[in-house]
């Protein structure tokens, strides 16, 4: 266990260097890429730019601008190109927002899609399968950017049933109107998962439940609901826990950026998303490690959940 | 034999499933009895309908596509049409499961001692102290080792043969009045099979259950079995004591079998000798005898279905369904020698 989790620190420190080291390539490569030129301004004179470049370190070689920008994130010193406002501060103003969005939509997708996914595989076959099966590949096939203007417009703006998009802090505004502005972006980004989730959980069911184990159970003369929890989902959810964990670490590390977009979260993910469109080097730099690091956490989480929950994985 | 409780009265029992390609009619008027004590084999080739018999008597044949006719009473309770609930109730009270597959039988998320006390408290209110205690004595009993360290083992950490173990200390630790053995040392190695047969006859003389053991394997059956159901292609073709049907089979399946086994006391014949032709179809079976088509002495008498009938003398119930006369078999047996063990003028 030890060894295993020394082997994944290592493992994330490769991957984290990596990542960074091509993030800040790819910006260096873009066309109109240069900052000095975007930080200047439109109506600026070359001596002006030459100036900026000196400023900001600009002229000097690649390796350098990358250790100096890697020591500030590290240091929490790292300031944006575009509006001089300091990156590590702007991620944590936007973390719980992430956060909030991320815990909420994945308990509820995993829940929802775990009910929906043993509810289909019992009545396979049946009407009420067919039914909720066209309904998972309805949810899977809309578009988050979509359903979310919907729900938005027609929930929020119409209706007036929830807030027009926005986050309430917990502190300030109480816990109701947190969870009022948080119920529809949970809803929009976990409708994608859910319809994901009971579909493979579907068919995992029918292919346990078909095990001979479970006969074993049957005729063990246990009640057909124990036989169902305890031996076919205990066993069809250990792949679903794996997809789970990998799902959550990606929308934690700030992969949401549709959703929170579109409801205005100010999270992560859309600070991240307002970055990209301003070419804005250090904060893309930082919030990219920050959702390598996530992806790889859960990676390692889902790995040790995995041999618990089956005890012929051995973590090596 | 000293007559004993009867166990299970299965009655013309009919077992069919709808398939894509039509009806297989798999159970085909079955009928036997079990009495306490006593040791049953079925026994009969692949797709002969032996196993679907035994895990109907389990009521894990039960599916939308699934026809079913005829009665099999375990005392009073009939296992064909019981309810769900009634069902649950005798299993593995009443009436256990011993499954062909060691390897895939045992869940393998869950330790193996689990696994049974999770039987044990389904039928009794058991504390799980006690639950562990009564585990950790059946599995010393079936011959495992260490049992109270292997408690606590996952399937995974067990052969084969310790999982079949496991498998019996299962199906013993609600003491049923019935265990069914489906094919129990199929998957195991020889030596293993004769450890495990071992422990079934044990079982039979301490716990004086009824045990209907399911095999293809005539070996097994001969030192166990104190009487032999010869299925073939969903019916019972002959039914009698060890003896009667070893030493005067009386359907030419049966000698088929007979003859296809190897012999020690006799000369080894240069191959061993096969029933030529496959099992038929069980979907469009031929008409009257099923195993017309491969018999070597079939006539147009056999185009009508024969009847599971006493056809030799006894009072034991050795019952067949060819319509050949007694003296006549023996007749075409002597002609062939090799067949039934009975060439060397036994009955005579």
């Amino acid at each position: 266990m030890g060894r295993f989790i020394a082997r994944r620190v290592v493992g994330m420190v490769v991957v984290m260097f990596a990542v960074s080291v091509l993030t800040f390539l790819i910006f260096n490569v873009v066309p109109n890429g240069d900052p000095a030129v975007r930080m200047a301004g439109k109506n600026s004179t070359p001596v002006q730019i030459a100036a900026i470049k000196k400023e900001w370190g600009f002229d000097q070689p690649l390796y350098t601008q990358y250790t100096t920008t890697m020591e500030k994130v590290f240091t929490g010193d790292l300031i944006s190109y575009a509006n001089q406002t300091n990156v590590v501060e702007e991620i944590k103003r936007g973390l719980p927002r992430t956060f909030a969005l991320a815990i909420g939509a994945a308990l509820l997708w995993f829940a929802m899609g775990t009910a929906l996914g043993l509810y289909t595989a019992i009545r396979a076959g049946r009407f009420s399968d067919t039914l909720v099966t066209v309904l998972a590949l309805t949810g899977v096939s809309m578009p988050v950017f979509w359903l979310g203007a919907l729900a938005s417009y027609y929930l929020g703006f119409k209706l007036a049933l929830f807030p027009n998009g926005g986050y309430a802090e917990i502190g300030e505004a109480g816990l109701w109107e947190w969870v009022k502005h948080m119920i529809l972006p949970w809803c929009v980004l976990a409708t994608l998962f859910i319809g994901v989730y009971s579909r493979v959980l579907r068919s995992n069911v029918l292919d346990t439940i078909n095990d001979d184990y479970v006969r074993t159970a049957r005729a063990k003369g246990l009640s057909e609901r124990r036989v169902m929890i305890h031996h076919v989902l205990r066993n069809s959810l250990i792949p679903i826990v794996t997809l789970w964990g990998l799902d959550f670490g990606m929308v934690l590390g700030g992969g949401a950026i549709l959703t929170e977009t579109v409801f205005d979260l100010q999270g992560v993910g859309q600070y991240f998303a307002e970055s990209v469109g301003q070419l804005d080097v250090p904060p893309v730099l930082a919030v990219t490690l920050f959702g390598a690091f996530f992806i790889v956490l859960l990676n390692t989480l889902v790995d040790i959940v995995y041999a618990a929950l089956d005890p012929r994985i051995r973590l090596s | 034999m000293v007559v004993s409780e009867l166990l299970l009265d299965v009655q013309d029992l009919n077992v069919s499933f709808a398939t894509e390609e039509g009806i297989v009619q798999a159970v085909d008027e079955v009928s036997f009895k079990l009495h306490a004590g006593e040791v049953l084999a079925v026994v009969g080739e692949s797709g002969s309908g032996k196993s679907v018999t035994a895990m109907t008597l389990m009521g894990l044949t039960r599916s939308p596509n699934a026809r079913f006719a005829g009665s099999a009473k375990l005392r009073d309770l009939d296992l064909v049409t019981a309810g769900d609930d009634e069902l649950r109730a005798v299993r593995a009270e009443e009436i256990a499961m011993i499954f062909q597959d060691p390897m895939t039988s045992l869940n393998p998320v869950h330790r193996i001692g689990r696994q049974i006390v999770e039987q044990i408290q389904a039928h009794r209110s058991v504390s799980d102290g006690e639950a562990r205690d009564q585990v950790v004595a059946l599995l010393e009993r079936v011959g495992i080792p260490r049992a109270r360290e292997r408690f606590d083992s996952y399937p995974h950490e067990f052969s084969g043969g310790m999982r079949q173990r496991v498998m019996i200390a299962m199906a013993l630790s609600c003491e049923p009045a019935v265990l069914i053995a489906d094919e129990p040392t199929t998957a195991l190695d020889v030596t293993i099979q004769a450890q495990i047969l071992e422990v079934l006859k044990e079982l039979r003389t301490e716990t004086n259950a009824g045990i209907i053991l399911v095999t293809h394997d005539l070996g097994v059956v001969a030192d166990i079995a104190d009487r032999i159901a010869v299925m073939y292609a969903g019916r019972i073709v002959e039914q009698g004591t060890t003896d009667e049907v070893f030493y005067n089979p009386q359907h030419p399946y049966t000698w088929g079998l007979l003859g296809s086994i190897t012999r020690v006391d006799r000369p080894r014949p240069q191959r061993l000798p096969s029933i030529p032709g496959l099992p038929p179809s069980l979907i469009r079976p031929p008409q009257g005898c099923h195993f017309r088509p491969r018999c070597p002495h079939a006539h147009d008498a056999c185009l009508l279905k024969p009847e599971l009938a006493p056809r030799v003398g006894g009072e034991t119930g050795h019952t067949d369904r060819c319509v050949l006369t007694p003296e006549r078999k023996r007749e075409l047996r002597k002609a062939e020698g090799q067949i039934g063990l009975v060439a060397g003028g036994v009955t005579e």
